[in-house]
């Protein structure tokens, strides 16, 4: 016993070192650094239209009216697409609750874009583990494409060639899977045909 | 598995097996010679600082006694010091959202969970701790609870390295040369090429912005509608932390969802770097091992023998995902895409496995994905890693000492089948050995199935989301996790009750500290013994025949063990889903 408390003047004096160091001095030389070199990174990727910051490039948002491409179902909370309470649905694949919200979905999506519509893309009816997930893969967004041209009367054609234009694929050509993100291709539609994003233009 | 997907997992495993040599060689340089070329040369002088600020003699060696005591002191301090800053962040700096201190069991929990490298969080970051608190309190912590599991296994390695020795090393000494020479140059690269994806980096808290959809219908037809609430960015000093989480095997994410949250780890390159590092630490320090005790084959069998508990782990997880979930078989939904509840796109199923099976073969408990949306075999190999004692890989220091105790049965078992005295590297292994090597092994079994048990006679089972057997499932995770110092979780628990977080407490103190006084009295008397040379009769433990006589000995422990739990949990929801 004497020898811990012996122990406990170099352990604190230690503990208060080490975490002035780690605990401070780095996190803000990182900070110091990055604010530096990567400042739009390290501030959260913010992207602008028409002079007002409208979000992040890297975190996805809720869209839900008939003119624009929309990402997938969010499980966050009070609202979808809380940037501040992140989150999944953690159900269970054999949770009743599951195979009901993804029937619901479903439906919604067949109503929304046809009962002839093809095979739904599987991450349009499941939530993602963020809630904030930005991304669709291709097939998921050309799916869309129908509902959107006619919500904004132009060609699908047109729309098409938009959507497949913001295809990313995958980083140095090998790592993650290729992928659509929404709110970048939704920026594009809005830039593209100015005017025809309000629900008063689509309807 | 489609080509570009088996791609990535080479290129994987090819990164793991060629960075963790020369990082191996590197540390084993920093625990012999104490400065490493180059990065002792440039932080050398502040490691002679900071023993002269704290009056620590570094050249002064510990008895194991000494060793452990000065290990518990620093913990327990470190410990009060987090419960402190936890209750008390609401008075403290940086604190623009205006949070107010945490709840005192939940800060108990925490606190306990930080500093025993385990970073269980029941709390939502990013919500609930100021950026002061994230960064003095829990980046500190992943850090110094890092350094702490190295210093203890380069106690162990030196007692099998020396002969007839009364000490087995500094541990201040150990710690800041882990954390100098090793952890921190580490992290400040790993956080400034995350950053260059996206992972944010800034003292602000929140990042107020107008949603496209809203910006553009408030142009069109003045205010947008009523229930708009625009949308708030959580932001932070994120990179710095991540970096470390996922180096240090700590894992508790900056924001709630951890890795899957996109400011966390916004890009495949982020995804594959971080994964990288959760098992680049613990992959290494086998061949620092080799490198201590003079013969580099004895690392490549560890590191061999958990590289094959791993692939076959991932082998089961990877084909569960990818078959994905029966009942949402005949919807019309698209169903080549494997299960995708709780995952990210830019991730996929592959990358969701890799991450689960690495994140609890190593204790790490960082995620990707929600383990608790996992298909139920998907989510039994990530239990049954950790419930292996987390000896596949396990933590940084921690996994190789649990590791070497699982050698020593091997051995003492082997030696039993031939009739002769077990020897491991040159030293007797005797009663006092083994008796040590099995309370490593059995302290986290009690920690896991006790308060298991507990829970689910008791109304804390009603803090399960999901009914039936997933619901027993997310309780054995929870203490299969803290009582393994792992900290992933079925996030779909409620584990801010009583038993979650002062049981939980209880068993991620005795996963860390049970275990690693024994280690470190075997390191004690390891080192205090004389060196018997190889006989005839000597089992050769750098052989392919015992790197398979170690997998069973891991395997046949933790199946005894656990079968009967799993069986209640995971298989059965398994033969559920198939039936439904």
């Amino acid at each position: 016993m004497p020898e811990f408390l012996r122990l406990l003047r170099p352990s604190a004096l230690l503990l208060l070192v080490l975490s002035l160091l780690t605990g401070l001095a780095y996190p803000l030389l990182v900070t110091g650094l990055a604010q530096a070199v990567f400042p739009n990174q390290a501030n959260g990727s913010l992207t602008e239209h028409q002079g007002m910051v409208i979000g992040s490039e890297l975190v996805g948002q809720q869209f839900d009216q008939p003119q624009w491409f929309w990402g997938r179902p969010s499980a966050t909370a009070p609202q979808a697409y809380n940037a501040t309470a992140s989150g999944g649905s953690n159900l269970a694949p054999t949770n009743p609750a599951l195979a009901q919200v993804v029937r619901e979905r479903l439906d919604a999506l067949r109503a929304a874009h046809g009962q002839e519509s093809p095979p739904v893309p599987m991450e349009l009816v499941t939530t993602s583990a963020s809630g904030l997930d930005p991304h669709l893969s291709p097939a998921a967004v050309l799916y869309q494409v129908g509902r959107v041209a006619a919500a904004r009367g132009l060609d699908p054609a047109q729309v098409a060639a938009l959507a497949r234009g913001h295809i990313e694929g995958r980083q140095w050509g090998v790592l993650g899977q290729p992928r659509v993100n929404v709110l970048k291709l939704n920026l594009a539609l809005a830039r593209r045909w100015p005017g025809q994003g309000s629900a008063d233009a689509a309807r | 598995m489609s080509t570009p997907d088996a791609v990535q997992l080479a290129l994987y495993l090819a990164a793991l097996l060629g960075l963790s040599p020369p990082l191996g060689t590197y540390m084993a340089k920093v625990y012999q010679e104490g400065r490493p070329p180059l990065v002792g040369r440039l932080l050398g002088p502040l490691e002679g600082l900071i023993y002269r600020a704290c009056g620590i003699r570094p050249e002064q060696e510990m008895g194991w006694r000494t060793y452990a005591l000065s290990l518990l002191a620093f913990n327990l301090l470190g410990g009060l010091a987090l419960y402190g800053l936890l209750r008390l962040q609401g008075e403290l700096p940086l604190n623009p959202l205006g949070l107010a201190g945490m709840e005192p069991w939940l800060a108990f929990n925490t606190a306990v969970s930080f500093v025993s490298n385990t970073n269980w969080q029941a709390y939502a970051g990013e919500s609930a701790l100021t950026n002061f608190t994230q960064m003095l309190g829990l980046t500190a912590q992943n850090f110094l609870s890092a350094a702490t599991g190295m210093a203890c296994l380069a106690a162990l390695i030196r007692g099998l390295a020396r002969r007839e020795s009364a000490s087995v090393g500094n541990f201040f000494v150990d710690l800041v040369r882990s954390l100098l020479y090793v952890l921190l140059p580490l992290a400040l690269l790993l956080s400034l090429v995350l950053v260059s994806q996206g992972v944010v980096q800034t003292l602000a808290a929140r990042q107020e912005v107008t949603p496209l959809q809203e910006t553009i219908q408030g142009a069109g037809q003045g205010p947008a509608r009523g229930d708009a609430a625009g949308q708030a960015l959580a932001l932070g000093p994120a990179a710095s932390q991540v970096a470390i989480k996922q180096l240090g095997t700590n894992g508790g994410g900056f924001f709630n969802a951890n890795s899957a949250h996109p400011l966390e780890n916004p890009t495949p390159l982020s995804n594959f770097l971080q994964c990288l590092a959760i098992l680049l630490i613990p992959a290494a320090l086998c061949h620092t091992f080799g490198a201590m005790v003079g013969d580099r084959r004895q690392g490549w069998v560890l590191l061999l023998a958990m590289l094959a508990l791993f692939l076959a782990g991932l082998g089961l997880a990877l084909w569960a995902e990818a078959a994905g979930n029966p009942g949402l078989a005949g919807l019309g939904l698209e169903e080549q895409g494997g299960s995708l509840e709780g995952k990210e796109v830019r991730v996929g199923v592959v990358g969701s496995a890799l991450w689960a099976v690495a994140t609890t073969a190593a204790s790490n408990g960082s995620v990707n994905a929600m383990h608790d949306s996992l298909t139920p075999l998907g989510g039994l190999v990530p239990m049954l890693m950790m419930q292996l004692g987390e000896v596949v890989f396990g933590g940084v220091g921690s996994g190789l000492y649990g590791m070497l105790c699982f050698v020593l049965v091997a051995v003492f078992i082997a030696g039993l089948m031939v009739g002769r005295t077990p020897e491991y590297l040159g030293k007797k292994i005797g009663a006092f050995e083994i008796k040590m090597a099995a309370l490593v092994i059995m302290a986290p079994l009690f920690a896991v199935l006790v308060p298991t048990a507990l829970a689910v006679s008791g109304p804390a089972a009603a803090a399960s989301s999901n009914p039936g057997a997933h619901g027993f499932s997310q309780v054995l995770y929870a203490f299969s996790s803290m009582g393994n110092n792992n900290g992933s979780a079925f996030a779909g628990l409620d584990a801010t009750g009583p038993l979650y977080t002062l049981g939980g407490a209880m068993a991620m103190l005795v996963a860390r500290y049970w275990l690693a006084l024994p280690v470190l009295a075997l390191a004690g008397a390891l080192a205090a013994a004389k060196s018997v040379p190889p006989g005839p009769g000597t089992l050769p433990t750098h052989t392919p025949l015992f790197c398979g006589l170690l997998v069973a000995v891991v395997l046949v422990v933790g199946a005894l063990a656990f079968l009967p739990a799993l069986a209640l949990g995971p298989v059965v929801e398994h033969l559920q889903m198939l039936g439904h």
